[in-house]
């Protein structure tokens, strides 16, 4: 299967990256991970950060940087590349313990013609 | 959350304060007092969100199972935090919470336990709940709702809350509940 995670360096994020990674090794899933500047990391920063984390699973991920409306690049960039699945990271939870989808989780949510998985 | 949250101008309130008592509309006697910190209102606690119909969750919370209630309940039960509880005799009707939300804002929720929903008690125990929040320095409060949940959503406007975020999944409203006091500690 062809999945495309978006990644923007939050613990949200990060935790999906993990997530997606175990299961791409188990199921040989081609993954490749679009890289997003939403938390104030740079492209090479959040390259490193997820090099880091595919090293130790010894899987090889394509990385692709993304600029503009995160949110609407990954939809175009999941159904111009046809990929299978597209996965994010896309809650936060408040200090109640209540989860909040964030607007790109949202957006790629209400729009993507792509099955998405959101991490939880 | 973020630090930059709208509240109303306006200051609303002064609500009542727990402990108070009052018939409700089923005639059954309500007595909401705060959390006292013992085992036995923990474990009224538990009892009452492990009997939670799962279709009145909300964003994930109460989560469904025992053991993961009592772990989100040592959150919202800790020190920092103020809680009040619907007794009826010694079941746990409904729980109100204020979680500190590290910016000098508390974060506001409330469960009622079905049996026990349309017969006033959200209302009283909302407003106690503020009530007791005003009474130890507590100025804003926010909250996040559902936006088809009707009944929230008309309660929080009942007490004084205001919509401050509809861009979302989810509302967020807001609601001011004294003065900021310029004697405050500040940190």
């Amino acid at each position: 299967m062809k999945v495309l995670l978006g990644f923007g360096g939050s613990q949200a994020s990060v935790d999906a990256l993990e997530r997606t990674v175990d299961r791409a090794v188990a199921a040989g899933d081609e993954l490749t991970v679009a890289l997003a500047e939403t938390e104030g990391a740079t492209h090479d920063e959040l390259a490193e950060q997820v090099e880091k984390t595919v090293a130790e699973a010894d899987l090889s991920v394509e990385l692709r940087e993304i600029a503009g409306e995160p949110a609407s690049e990954l939809v175009a960039m999941a159904e111009s590349e046809e990929f299978d699945e597209l996965v994010l990271g896309g809650n936060t939870t408040s200090p109640m313990g209540k989860i909040t989808i964030n607007s790109t989780a949202e957006f790629v949510l209400l729009n993507s013609h792509v099955t998405v998985t959101l991490v939880r | 959350m973020n630090s930059d949250r709208r509240y109303p101008d306006a200051v609303s309130g002064p609500f009542e304060t727990p402990p108070l008592e009052f018939a409700d509309r089923e005639d059954r006697s309500i007595e909401i007092t705060p959390y006292d910190g013992s085992e036995d209102e923990f474990d009224a606690l538990v009892e009452m969100y492990t009997a939670f119909d799962p279709s009145d969750r909300a964003q994930g919370i109460p989560p469904g199972k025992e053991a993961r209630v009592r772990s989100w309940l040592e959150g919202i039960l800790a020190d920092d935090c103020l809680n009040v509880i619907a007794w009826d005799g010694r079941t746990a009707a409904g729980h109100s919470t204020l979680v500190p939300d590290g910016d000098d804002d508390f974060e506001l929720a409330i469960f009622v336990l079905q049996a026990y929903q349309q017969a006033g008690i959200g209302t009283h125990l909302i407003e106690s709940l503020l009530g007791y929040g005003d009474e130890h320095g507590i100025t804003k409060v926010w909250l996040t709702v559902e936006r088809w949940n009707h009944p929230a959503v008309s309660l929080y406007e009942k007490v004084g809350f205001e919509t401050t975020g509809a861009e979302s999944f989810e509302l967020e409203m807001a609601i001011r509940i004294a003065a900021e006091t310029s004697d405050r500690d500040s940190d």
